[in-house]
């Protein structure tokens, strides 16, 4: 068995740019559950959105900044158009709208009237949008090597891109880290508790609400961008299961904190890829297949999300005192 | 409260608001001297079951009216009706001359009428001294992108903390400053919520049973905080099903039984009243009037029937 090529491997993961996107959206997700208590099942719904408007604008000739622009106020939009209706409601109408509407999104970048703009299910290329992002980038052409991590300076899969996201990963923390810390952040922690007691004090909770599921939605259309930069628009990697692991990632490194979502999806995509590596070193053909070994790794995260929940469910960084208050 | 003449302001302004009800009718609906609520036909039904048929009603300026009546008499009902957390079927009601008719519960709140619950609704999993913060008005941080620059909201925030400091050490709270809410006893929470209740120096209070569950050290010191916001020139306004409570400390009572408002007076006249009597004890006191299933159709008539005897003999009488 290569271990040093699956230390790498996994090592790789740690700064991925899928890492850094899929970190980006469970901090717009902490920003529903975490500080809000919003159960927004579509996250995806805003990845794949963001991802639709950053990558037909660009297309359509606009630069990278407007294509930016777009794609977050496609968020915003479906951000309202979901929260009118079912913010007044109990959350679990919110649950049920969102995951059905992330759906609506998909199947609709994907149906076939739409072919000319979204290609249908066979999406966009990403040779197609990648070129105002690559451009920007200040470092020419070429590869650089680092130590044994060996990733093209701009194109694609490049440290370009992994700077760029994980800066705009750390200014997410930033700006959470300040609102949880403000008295914007105090309303929303009431709501999350009792809301009628914080619309008895005279604070618009309908309002807060539709703010938190906006500014989250948001962030995660700028993740979905980050996701289709080194990869392609493809609509049907962008559903329900990505929302699932973004859940996951979320719990996993402990809602309402600040840097959870950020060591959540690290420790998921770390884990996976030593999972994946380690059996496809070690597992013979005759007992499980390459693509088998790739389900089974699936299989081990939701059997680990499991025990998560039942045994740490306030995440790796979660307060236990916290959730241990009894609330009556 | 002061703590050097407090008897004498008390009884003073015990006595003001006295002679001001002096002349007020004993009947349910009288007009009073200086209303700060005034309600009209205000109703609510629930299916066919009507919880709340309130004629006309109005609460005095800077005294504290009990809202009495057993259980089911549609107290709390009438409550979130008045407070925006419940939609009428009809009706109108006025707070300080403005309609509050269809107004959101935040913004009846924000004009100075603000609640408390009956299950009492304390932030467990906030700290006490943030449950106090969040009661506070015109804090500048509360807005997304102020919220960004704490240069903008700390001084505001300095202010609201003191304020929050100087509640909670009046209502014996400050030794539990930075506990969870959660981990208070029930009579704490109580407390709690009243003091968070008046962060934003509300001009009329409405408590939804705050002696529920409380036990008799705490009632005491209950009472006398609700006293002294009389005092301080706060109306109040509260709702208990315990007649004894309510006759040590408010002004005005009033009895509600299934809906309807049928006495009003002060608390020694409006015990002997005969409606009161029913309401309570009645023909029926083995019967819960709050009782759903006991409201079959024949009970109902039968009731309306005697509710409908009662009343003609009542006006008789006063004619």
């Amino acid at each position: 068995m290569d271990w040093n090529n699956i230390l790498t491997n996994v090592a790789g993961e740690f700064f991925a740019p899928t890492t850094a996107a899929y970190a980006l959206a469970a901090i717009g997700l902490n920003i529903h559950f975490g500080l809000t208590g919003l159960i927004n099942m579509g996250q995806a719904g805003f990845m794949l959105l963001g991802a639709y408007g950053f990558a037909i604008s660009t297309i359509a000739g606009w630069p990278l900044w407007a294509a930016m622009l777009v794609a977050v106020a496609c968020a915003a939009v479906f951000g309202l158009i979901l929260g009118i209706p079912t913010l007044k409601l109990r959350g679990d109408y919110l649950a049920i709208v969102t995951i059905a509407a992330a759906e609506i999104v998909r199947l609709i970048g994907r149906s076939t009237a739409l072919t000319e703009l979204t290609g249908a299910s066979s999406g966009l290329r990403g040779n197609d949008y990648k070129h105002t992002f690559q451009d920007s980038s200040p470092f020419g052409d070429g590869n650089f090597q680092l130590g044994p991590f060996d990733y093209s300076m701009s194109a694609s899969n490049s440290w370009w891109v992994r700077i760029v996201g994980w800066t705009v990963v750390g200014l997410a923390c930033l700006l959470v880290w300040l609102l949880i810390r403000s008295p914007w952040g105090r309303v929303l922690k009431g709501i999350r508790e009792d809301e009628d007691a914080v619309r008895s004090l005279g604070k618009n909770v309908y309002s807060y609400k539709m703010q938190a599921l906006i500014l989250g939605g948001c962030i995660g259309a700028l993740a979905g961008i980050l996701y289709v930069l080194p990869r392609a628009v493809q609509p049907d990697s962008m559903g329900r299961p990505m929302t699932f692991f973004v859940w996951t990632i979320l719990l996993l490194g402990g809602a309402a904190t600040v840097f959870g979502p950020v060591l959540g999806s690290i420790i998921f995509w770390a884990s996976l890829m030593l999972i994946k590596s380690v059996m496809r070193a070690g597992v013979p053909d005759s007992i499980m297949r390459t693509e088998q070994i790739e389900q089974f790794g699936w299989i081990v995260v939701g059997v680990t999300l499991m025990l998560l929940i039942i045994f740490r469910p306030q995440g790796i960084l979660g307060d236990k005192k916290e959730l241990a208050i009894d609330v009556r | 409260m002061s703590a050097d003449q407090p008897t004498t302001t008390i009884a003073s302004r015990r006595a003001e608001v006295a002679a001001a009800l002096a002349d007020v009718a004993r009947t349910p609906g009288a007009a009073k001297p200086d209303p700060i609520v005034v309600a009209d036909h205000v109703t609510r039904h629930f299916g066919g079951m009507t919880a709340v048929d309130v004629d006309h009603l109005e609460v005095q300026r800077g005294a504290i009216t009990a809202l009495i009546g057993p259980n089911g008499a549609g107290k709390t009902t009438l409550f979130n009706l008045l407070t925006g957390f419940d939609r009428p079927s009809t009706g109108e009601w006025t707070f300080e001359g403005r309609s509050l008719h269809g107004v959101a519960a935040a913004r009846v709140a924000r004009s100075g009428m603000v609640r408390t619950f009956q299950l009492t609704k304390a932030l467990s999993r906030m700290t006490v001294i943030e449950n106090m913060r969040l009661g506070a008005p015109d804090q500048p941080g509360e807005r997304l992108v102020t919220a960004l620059v704490p240069a903008m909201w700390r001084p505001r925030e300095k202010a609201i903390t003191e304020q929050a400091e100087e509640l909670l050490e009046r209502f014996k709270l400050d030794t539990k400053r930075d506990d969870f809410a959660g981990s208070l006893s029930g009579g704490q929470r109580k407390l709690l919520e009243m003091a968070r209740a008046l962060m934003s120096s509300p001009k009329m209070l409405m408590l939804d049973e705050p002696m529920a569950g409380v036990n008799p050290a705490l009632t005491q010191s209950l009472l006398g905080h609700i006293e002294s916001l009389r005092d301080e020139g706060t109306t109040v306004l509260f709702v208990e099903h315990d007649m004894h409570m309510v006759r040590h400390i408010s002004d005005w009572v009033v009895v509600m039984a299934e809906g309807r408002i049928v006495a009003e007076g002060p608390p020694e006249s409006v015990m002997q009243d005969q409606a009161v009597v029913d309401a309570y004890l009645g023909k029926h006191h083995d019967t819960d009037l709050g009782d759903d299933s006991l409201l079959s159709d024949e009970v109902t008539e039968q009731l309306e029937a005697e509710v409908r005897a009662e009343e003609d003999t009542r006006t008789e009488e006063t004619r």
